[in-house]
């Protein structure tokens, strides 16, 4: 029997080739050339990379979807390939197009996909959760992006699947849809489920992750916990010098002059300051005392070394948009 | 609240399995059916047109001199259009619009899986067929249709064989080509075949050079057959023959072919 710590997903040297393509005269495009990755029970680990990547290809190799060309892939100790029924039961897919029937309504679809389980999730429960009930009486093609996702989620979910494939989670959600599936997926990941999903947002992988793998042109050329990546410095040899200074304050604030020269300072959102540059002890002094003399609190205050983003652009020596 | 979902998922440990697969195609074949009676569009074509056609051919002069009231001779190609509309434009033109939607991609991933999948289509074909032959027979009844009470039972069995040649060409052109051109294809197709293909206008009412091809058409030997049997209680050996190749053929050439994304 599978013993319950081993992985649910093992994936060695994926290759997969596709064509031949009128577009490269006839012959084969290598989407994915020796990807290989591990996903646990109870983590979350996100594939990060641009669009792309090869990240939903690889997807679809271990939901059996997609042929691979090369390379191994045990998804819960059995091959996709050859899988049946039996495998198929607990695994979850969330596909990145929904796969939903446009002309159907949402609980109807849900009950009739539970029924091809034996021992399905409650629908009223995921209902409830995922606050399909507001609109419960629209047609699938008459909802909006963020409502489409959470249905996906759900009929992804009511088989009660030991494996759950996210593809592009977030694509598509406003913030409170954005929030209900973040909370869910982490629940789901603390009771034991392992979670599988890709990612082109650095922001996603910082908040969901534990485990990250960064893709870049159909192989993985990092990996490790969000900490891990972020304190590792890729661009061998140099030191890490550049930092952010994140924090929250009342909008509209002028603080450039108090600091040295050479960093940015940007305001994302109202009040939603960022320092960027080679940060010096002197900056942060002059700063905290520019806020004690007008007696301004920040909200919240964050240094980091590097985001993600800037270990995904040492990595691969492009931006990942 | 919050533990509600994840209590599900520990008290589930050891029980998680697909339902039995009879189940699992009942339920699909539940859903398609359902799917194809509600769409407007797939019952005009299904039952308004050939309750039309039926009624024009028993009013008009077009079948007379053919050895059979006019009725009797009709209804047998009505039916085969029957099949035509349900197995190969409707089902085609759904399963393509499921194939854009990505609608078969996520049921593959399901316990249903692709064969599953399949087999509830043709039962919701089947059942659909179903229907439409009561709806069809009852209305001929009223018209005055005499069929020989033993060509019930190889007519209706040619009709399942004549379903079943049209439901693979139906996926084979969904699972190739774009649903607009789908929907296109296989629309033109049952006009062209239906009028002119040895279905509603028995094929010998078609010119001679017609006559030659539309034997080995499916919808001519389905019509053929279909006549043969309800209007003689003989079943012609050649026309099975010619429905059987088409449904391995193209059967054969959907499982090679079919595009599921």
């Amino acid at each position: 029997m599978r013993s319950p710590d081993s992985p649910v997903l093992i994936i060695d040297g994926l290759i997969k080739d596709v064509g031949p393509l009128a577009s490269l005269d006839g012959k084969m495009l290598r989407v994915v050339g020796g990807l290989s990755l591990v996903a646990e029970r109870g983590q979350i680990t996100a594939l990060l990379g641009a669009n792309g990547a090869g990240k939903t290809t690889t997807l679809e190799c271990a939901q059996g979807l997609q042929r691979r060309t090369g390379g191994s892939i045990s998804l819960l100790g059995e091959d996709p390939d050859t899988a049946g029924a039996s495998l198929r039961a607990r695994v979850g897919v969330m596909l990145q197009d929904g796969g939903l029937p446009p002309s159907a309504r949402p609980i109807p679809l849900l009950r009739h996909i539970a029924g091809m389980y034996r021992n399905p999730m409650s629908v009223d429960l995921l209902v409830e959760r995922l606050g399909i009930a507001q609109f419960r009486r629209t047609n699938i093609r008459r909802l909006s992006g963020g409502q489409k996702q959470r249905l996906a989620l759900a009929a992804a979910l009511v088989g009660n699947p030991e494996i759950l494939f996210l593809d592009e989670p977030s694509a598509g959600l406003d913030p409170q849809s954005r929030q209900i599936v973040f909370e869910l997926i982490a629940e789901l990941r603390d009771s034991g489920m392992g979670i599988v999903l890709t990612t082109h947002l650095m922001d996603d992988a910082q908040r969901l992750a534990d485990y990250v793998y960064i893709i870049d042109g159909g192989h993985n050329v990092a990996e490790g916990t969000v900490a891990e990546l972020l304190s590792s410095d890729h661009s061998a040899g140099e030191e890490v010098t550049e930092r952010t200074l994140f924090f929250d304050a009342p909008a509209g604030l002028d603080f450039s002059t108090v600091l040295g020269a050479g960093l940015a300072v940007s305001e994302s959102r109202a009040g939603s300051y960022a320092v960027t540059g080679a940060l010096t002890p002197a900056d942060l002094a002059a700063l905290t005392a520019w806020w004690a003399a007008r007696d301004i609190m920040p909200a919240s205050l964050r240094l980091e070394a590097r985001s993600l983003e800037d270990v995904f652009l040492d990595i691969s020596g492009r931006d990942i948009r | 609240m919050s533990n509600a979902l994840a209590g599900q998922q520990a008290g589930m440990e050891g029980h998680a399995g697909p339902a039995p697969l009879l189940r699992r195609v009942l339920l699909q074949g539940r859903y398609e059916t359902l799917a194809m009676i509600r769409n407007g569009e797939q019952l005009i074509l299904a039952v308004i047109l050939p309750l039309l056609a039926l009624v024009g051919l028993a009013v008009t002069p077009l079948l007379d001199g053919l050895g059979g009231s006019r009725i009797d001779i009709a209804v047998p190609g009505i039916l085969a259009l029957c099949a035509m509309s349900t197995a190969f434009t409707g089902q085609g033109i759904a399963t393509g619009f499921d194939r854009r939607y990505g609608v078969l991609r996520f049921l593959s991933t399901t316990p249903l899986g692709r064969t599953g999948l399949i087999a509830g289509k043709v039962l919701a074909v089947l059942v659909v067929l179903a229907l439409q032959v009561l709806v069809v027979g009852g209305v001929a009844a009223m018209l005055g249709w005499q069929p020989r009470p033993e060509g019930w039972l190889p007519g209706l069995a040619l009709l399942v064989l004549g379903a079943a040649a049209f439901t693979a060409l139906g996926l084979l052109v969904a699972g190739t080509v774009r649903p607009e051109a789908t929907l296109a294809i296989t629309n033109l197709l049952w006009i062209l075949l239906g009028a002119l293909g040895g279905i509603v206008v028995p094929t010998e009412r078609l010119p001679a050079l017609a006559q030659s091809i539309v034997h080995f058409l499916p919808s001519g030997a389905l019509g053929q057959a279909l006549r043969d049997a309800f209007l003689h209680g003989v079943v012609p050996l050649p026309a099975v023959i010619v429905l059987a190749l088409w449904t391995v053929l193209a059967g054969a050439a959907a499982i090679r072919w079919f595009k599921w994304n």
